[in-house]
């Protein structure tokens, strides 16, 4: 084990992994010479070389398009967008080719191939620099999609969707990148599909991901002191969903509360709650509960964006209001 | 002022090719002709469903730049994709099978007319998003970069997919790169039902290179051997890691933008003149027969087999089986 930052633990994944297969390589903006913007590229050209850690034009279409054509030509590529609000200027090479090509051309050829997309509230950055969009590609077939909470998991789940043949987005939150934690030592895979008990309780089952699965932990922690158990999911992927783990815990506790940071309305918290309404309605004994954020772009000023935030305090009313 | 791209190509006589090219270039433009005529039957006859959009009049284009490609070069190709397939060296019983939906096809029935790809001879897919090859034929070009071989890739697009914003970005990149990429513009006048001049703002879309600091040529685009010698000379200089190019080839198109497209923007006339005057494929045959290069009779025989294989296709996909309805199910995730 050692102690490093999320971001660290992503670089360390890019290095092993750039360094176990020459088919790796990845390009984006201010990636080589700067190191991208939150150190999580920096010395990796001094590794590898500008051949195969790239810097880009400001042309995320090409960004994917080309990594998409040298993924058919054999490699395996990651593109860096910078921003996940960027995948906006990509949509189509996202949505009609990269998740397209697999199943349309009848398994002839897959796109392994990541797409690194920080996203989330940092900062201040307003409408354009903050969103989590997730949810928009847990609605297209043939994509995964993982956002990890913490530097463990950050470096398992990147070295698992670097060596999986399916194209993977791979939500990173930007403020999650300073964050610190504890990473095993060597080869350290985390399985892609498959949702992380972090901690087991009885009363009911809180789902979570990304940044705010850590406002979840803090929020359990008051739970506890007003004698609620919490069981704790952290979905590591979004796509696949591991609905086995969910339905398993909602089956014992009776009770279901999800958060998440992006738009409450027809977010992952949506999808989740109609699996358990579909599967196991009878299992529970209270209404699911949904916490995200309103149905408004992500505001600039201070009390506008706190007013916006999911907190802890928020995610333990929540609870609350199913007990 | 305009830097004017270069016109390649004219003048040349069929004399100084070898049979084995000239027959090669027949042979291709008369499978995809007689292939298109097929399915534009079998589709008006309702044997084949979705849309299909037809390459006819626009062999020259295909024959010609593919003599200069091997099967380890790529290509990515566009809706209007048949012939690109066939030139390409696709096999054309299981394309056929594909544009029936049938499991035999290329693409298992997944795919169909629009999105025709054959991996083993270097078609990296029809693409039915207008202009959505540009970036993907420069990644694999990329690749060929990094994998070290003298590999070219080639984006065929139109003059209508000239206007997308992932022409720029690709051509940037190619060229700030100096990928190994050839843009090949089948200017055929129209993009889909509107006159490509009434929103393109110049004459030549291989004026747009010069922006891009790569070298642009026009070539008449029914003159098999004008793109041939056009393409021979911007895909030699890939090779030899000198970067990308556009090759624009003036062609028209005869058909509608999809069979079945009432064509009400242009008179029958238009066309019929235009396909009298220009079809690559009379205009071939009368440059080899009037340079001694191949005889009527070989042509004859090319033309018929080139008529028996496309049979043999059709009767492949006829007899073939739909898929079973859990093949949805296949093929989503690896």
């Amino acid at each position: 084990m050692s102690t490093i930052t999320f971001a660290q633990a992503t670089l360390d994944a890019m290095t092993e992994e750039m360094a176990r297969d020459e088919r790796v390589f990845v390009m984006g903006e201010d990636i080589a010479r700067q190191g991208g913007i939150f150190g999580q590229f920096k010395g990796l050209a001094d590794r590898f070389g500008t051949g195969r850690v790239m810097d880009t034009p400001i042309s995320e279409t090409a960004i994917v398009g080309a990594c998409i054509g040298s993924a058919l030509a054999g490699m395996r590529p990651v593109a860096d967008m910078h921003f996940a609000d960027f995948i906006g200027v990509c949509f189509d090479e996202v949505l009609n080719q990269m998740a397209k090509i697999y199943y349309m051309f009848g398994g002839q050829k897959s796109i392994p191939m990541v797409l690194r997309a920080p996203d989330g509230l940092v900062n201040q950055a307003a409408a354009q620099h903050s969103q989590s969009l997730e949810a928009f590609f847990l609605h297209i077939p043939g994509l995964k999609v993982v956002a990890p909470s913490n530097p463990a998991d950050a470096k398992g789940l990147l070295k698992s969707a670097i060596r999986d043949d399916n194209p993977v987005i791979y939500f990173e939150h930007k403020a999650l990148f300073s964050t610190k934690g504890e990473v095993p030592d060597g080869d350290h895979l985390v399985p892609i599909g498959r949702a992380n008990v972090v901690r087991k309780g009885s009363d009911v089952t809180l789902v979570s991901y990304s940044m705010t699965m850590n406002h979840c932990v803090k929020a359990a922690e008051i739970l506890a002191g007003e004698g609620i158990d919490v069981e704790l999911i952290d979905l590591r992927t979004i796509s696949p969903l591991d609905v086995g783990t969910i339905l398993e815990s909602v089956a014992r506790t009776t009770r279901l509360v999800i958060a998440h940071e992006a738009v409450k309305q027809g977010g992952v918290g949506a999808e989740l709650a109609a699996i358990v309404a579909e599967e196991a309605i009878d299992c529970l004994d209270a209404p699911i509960v949904r916490v995200g954020a309103p149905f408004t772009p992500v505001p600039f000023a201070r009390p506008l964006e706190r007013a916006y935030r999911v907190t802890p305090e928020k995610i333990a009313e929540a609870v609350r209001s199913v007990m | 002022m305009c830097a004017k791209a270069a016109r390649g190509g004219e003048g040349t006589s069929p004399s100084k090719y070898g049979k084995e090219l000239l027959a090669g270039f027949y042979r291709t433009m008369t499978t995809i002709r007689h292939f298109e005529q097929t399915v534009e039957k079998c589709f008006l006859e309702g044997e084949i469903p979705g849309f299909v959009h037809l390459y006819i009049g626009e062999e020259a284009v295909a024959a010609g730049v593919m003599a200069n490609l091997r099967d380890s070069d790529y290509i990515q190709s566009t809706h209007r994709g048949h012939g690109h397939a066939i030139a390409k060296g696709a096999d054309l019983k299981r394309m056929m099978a594909e544009i029936f939906g049938k499991s035999t096809g290329s693409c298992k029935g997944k795919g169909g007319s629009m999105h025709i790809a054959d991996f083993g001879v270097g078609m990296l897919g029809a693409n039915g998003v207008v202009g959505g090859g540009f970036t993907i034929a420069t990644g694999a070009a990329l690749a060929h970069k990094m994998q070290g071989t003298d590999g070219v890739a080639v984006a065929f697009f139109g003059d209508g997919a000239s206007n997308r914003g992932t022409f720029h970005e690709a051509a940037n990149m190619a060229a700030a790169w100096g990928l190994p990429v050839i843009f090949v513009c089948e200017n055929n006048k129209w993009a889909s039902t509107t006159p490509y001049r009434t929103t393109t703002s110049v004459d030549h879309i291989a004026d747009r290179a010069a922006g891009y600091g790569m070298p642009g040529v026009v070539v008449d685009g029914n003159d098999v051997f004008a793109v041939y010698e056009g393409a021979r000379s911007l895909v030699e200089r890939a090779r030899r890691g000198e970067g990308p190019a556009l090759l624009e080839c003036k062609t028209y198109r005869i058909k509608g933008h999809f069979v079945g497209d009432p064509e009400k923007y242009r008179t029958k006339e238009e066309v019929r003149k235009v396909f009298e005057e220009t079809d690559p494929i009379p205009r071939f045959e009368s440059a080899v027969v009037k340079a001694r290069a191949l005889t009527r009779k070989e042509l004859d025989a090319i033309d018929g087999e080139a008529r028996e294989a496309v049979r043999l296709a059709l009767e492949f996909a006829r007899t073939s089986p739909e898929p079973e309805e859990s093949a949805l199910f296949e093929g989503l995730y690896v």
